[in-house]
């Protein structure tokens, strides 16, 4: 006992005697406060949760995700072992669900990859910069902003064929220009201050200014600002997946399985119902997490 | 103006890219497979596919600025015809959704933020959040079952009942509104109870929005001094709120309601596939599934402009009202 009570009192010091303790220390803050709000605790369980069955769907999973039977067809949740029921194909819906939670997590982390280090590059260069290549890379974000999202992405997969890494390409494409607005925003402020001017006088380039000191300080507000956008992405892949044009059949993509489950929405609710409560309660819980997260690393904007 | 037409014009880059990166051959999208050599030259050069790129782009915007986005291969009308015709419906279903979201939410959104932490104000968040997360079309499905299938208080997929098809001769192509007109009661009800789920629905994804910006604007309003002062002169709660408070956050609620718009346009994409509605969402999405790109890219720019439109007039008024943001 008495050496996790050394360990607390370490990280809550209130003169830290190295970089690393003062570095853990507010880590260890963030996470108390970020640990006394319910909600997004909440949100983080559940997402544990289906990472959790996500990894282990080959164990957990009761059949093979794509075992066709029809005999077996359209069975309701709990009827011989068919925990969720079965599709119209008499495939096990509990397994598909599962498996399906390694495909929406595979495009959001895809994505959310993608997206925000285009739009750090894009703003980063364009606010240290400045002058004309700030004016025509803000006015090229400027233009995929004013852009509907949902009919971008449906237009670029179109162009691009329907796949999930296209799918991932095409929201990313429609994802990234607030970052970059975000990541100039910060540049700006960051720019002119004495400790850029020091390096520079080091012999810093233009390059390492803004790879080595520039993007590290403005990874928080980027990483706050993807949390919240999860559950956005989330929906837009689920959505282009119910269209036919993310993962394609016979994988276990939850739009494209609520997609299936909707000619019998009327006689078998359980098809088309169970893998919508799978969208909804991934991305509820990354609202959830997102709201905490914002609380924790934007202490100027909690709650109103 | 300039950003206007800025704006635009890199809306239409983007589209004419797409059309150009498209695994289709355009060519043979028209004269099918079969045809010979010949033909193929003859209508390489009918497309203007041996002109520069830049050059192509120039007839391309100058095609579309007089409303000439192309041939469906579909449908085997001219797009824009096309798009006439179906988007109406979109205009009709969004409108009714968008009114539903402003009738519920601004009061919800002012309501949470007078009465700050109560159960209401827990209630707003609550429903905000679950507008959030919740897919769309998930939710229309199940609605279907629900309000139709179960409880049948409202009417199935489509646009009217089946009987009265074709009856109202169209005069704005909005068929509450033309059979109104008409004085049609019958056609006027079924239409009724077909638009009201997928209206309130979308309505819904907007009440969300507008309750949580609302609450936010009133907040600031509610702890600025002028209120103490309302208050201490002994005005009615009634009067301290919607007399004072709101009356200063019309016009950012306006450019709220004007975005809260644009996005039901997109989110009846998804919508109208759920309940047949012959919109143009539903327009594009099956365009899109028999690689009909030129209506697929007439249905984007008419989006994007409108939602262009309606970003850039919600900036200026703005600016005209606050004098602030001057």
């Amino acid at each position: 006992m008495s050496s996790e009570f050394g360990l607390r009192d370490w990280l809550l010091s209130e003169e830290p005697s190295s970089r690393r303790q003062a570095a853990l220390s507010s880590w260890y803050n963030g996470w108390l406060r970020f640990r006394s709000n319910t909600l997004a605790m909440v949100g983080l369980c559940v997402l544990i949760l289906i990472i959790f069955a996500a990894i282990f769907a080959p164990v957990l999973a009761t059949h093979d995700q794509f075992a066709q039977d029809l005999g077996q067809r359209l069975l309701r949740p709990g009827v011989d072992g068919h925990l969720f029921g079965t599709d119209g194909l008499g495939r096990d819906i509990y397994s598909r669900v599962l498996y399906g939670a390694r495909i929406s997590l595979y495009i959001v982390l895809l994505v959310a990859m993608v997206a925000p280090l285009l739009g750090l590059i894009v703003g980063t260069v364009a606010g240290y910069a400045g002058g004309w290549v700030d004016i025509i890379l803000m006015r090229i974000t400027d233009i995929f902003l004013a852009f509907p999202r949902l009919i971008l992405a449906l237009a670029f997969v179109a162009a691009l064929g329907a796949g999930i890494e296209n799918a991932v390409l095409a929201i990313s494409l429609t994802a990234w220009p607030p970052y970059a607005r975000i990541a100039r925003a910060e540049t700006l402020t960051i720019r002119n201050s004495d400790y850029i001017h020091a390096i520079r006088l080091q012999g810093a380039g233009p390059m390492r200014i803004v790879t080595r000191h520039i993007w590290p300080l403005c990874i928080s507000s980027l990483v706050v600002r993807v949390t919240l956008d999860m559950a956005g992405i989330i929906l837009t892949a689920a959505g282009l997946g119910f269209l036919g044009l993310g993962a394609q059949p016979p994988s276990p993509e939850w739009g494209a399985m609520i997609s299936d489950g909707r000619a019998y929405i009327l006689d078998s609710w359980w098809v088309a119902t169970i893998p919508g409560l799978a969208i909804f309660s991934i991305s509820l819980a990354f609202n959830l997490l997102g709201d905490g997260l914002r609380d924790v690393l934007d202490p100027k904007d909690n709650g109103s | 103006m300039t950003t206007i037409f800025v704006t635009l014009l890199g809306l239409l880059f983007v589209t004419f890219m797409i059309g150009r990166v498209m695994p289709i051959d355009p060519v043979l999208a028209v004269i099918g497979e079969r045809a010979t050599q010949a033909q193929y030259e003859e209508t390489f050069i009918a497309l203007g596919l041996d002109q520069p790129l830049m050059v192509q782009f120039w007839i391309y915007v100058r095609d579309v600025m007089h409303g000439d986005f192309g041939q469906s291969i579909r449908t085997g009308q001219e797009v824009s015809s096309d798009i006439a015709r179906v988007f109406p419906a979109t205009f009709e279903l969004a409108t009714l959704g968008t009114l539903f979201g402003v009738v519920i939410g601004v009061p919800l959104g002012v309501l949470a933020a007078v009465r700050r932490g109560t159960w209401i104000d827990q209630i707003a968040r609550f429903v905000g959040l679950i507008g959030y997360s919740m897919p769309i079309f998930w939710l229309g499905l199940v609605g279907l079952l629900v309000f139709y299938g179960i409880l049948g208080w409202v009417s199935g997929p489509g646009r009217v009942g089946i009987f009265y098809q074709g009856i109202v001769e169209p005069i704005t192509g909005m068929l509450l509104v033309d059979s109104l007109l008409r004085g049609e009661w019958d056609v006027f009800k079924s239409a009724f109870s077909h638009i009201i789920l997928p209206a309130s629905l979308l309505g819904y994804f907007s009440l969300a929005y507008i309750s949580r910006m609302t609450r936010s604007f009133m907040l600031e309003q509610m702890n600025s001094e002028y209120i103490i002062t309302a208050r201490v002169k002994g005005l009615s709660e009634w009067q301290v709120v919607w007399g004072h408070a709101f009356r200063n956050i019309r016009i950012q609620l306006i450019t709220v309601i004007a975005l809260a718009y644009a996005n039901l346009l997109e989110g009846s994409v998804l919508t109208e596939i759920i309940f047949a509605w012959p919109g143009i969402g539903q327009y594009i999405t099956t365009s899109l599934l028999a690689n009909d790109m030129n209506a697929v890219l007439g249905g984007t720019i008419v989006i994007g402009s409108i939602f262009v439109g309606i970003n850039i007039f919600s900036d200026l008024l703005y600016r005209f009202f606050d004098p602030r943001a001057k």
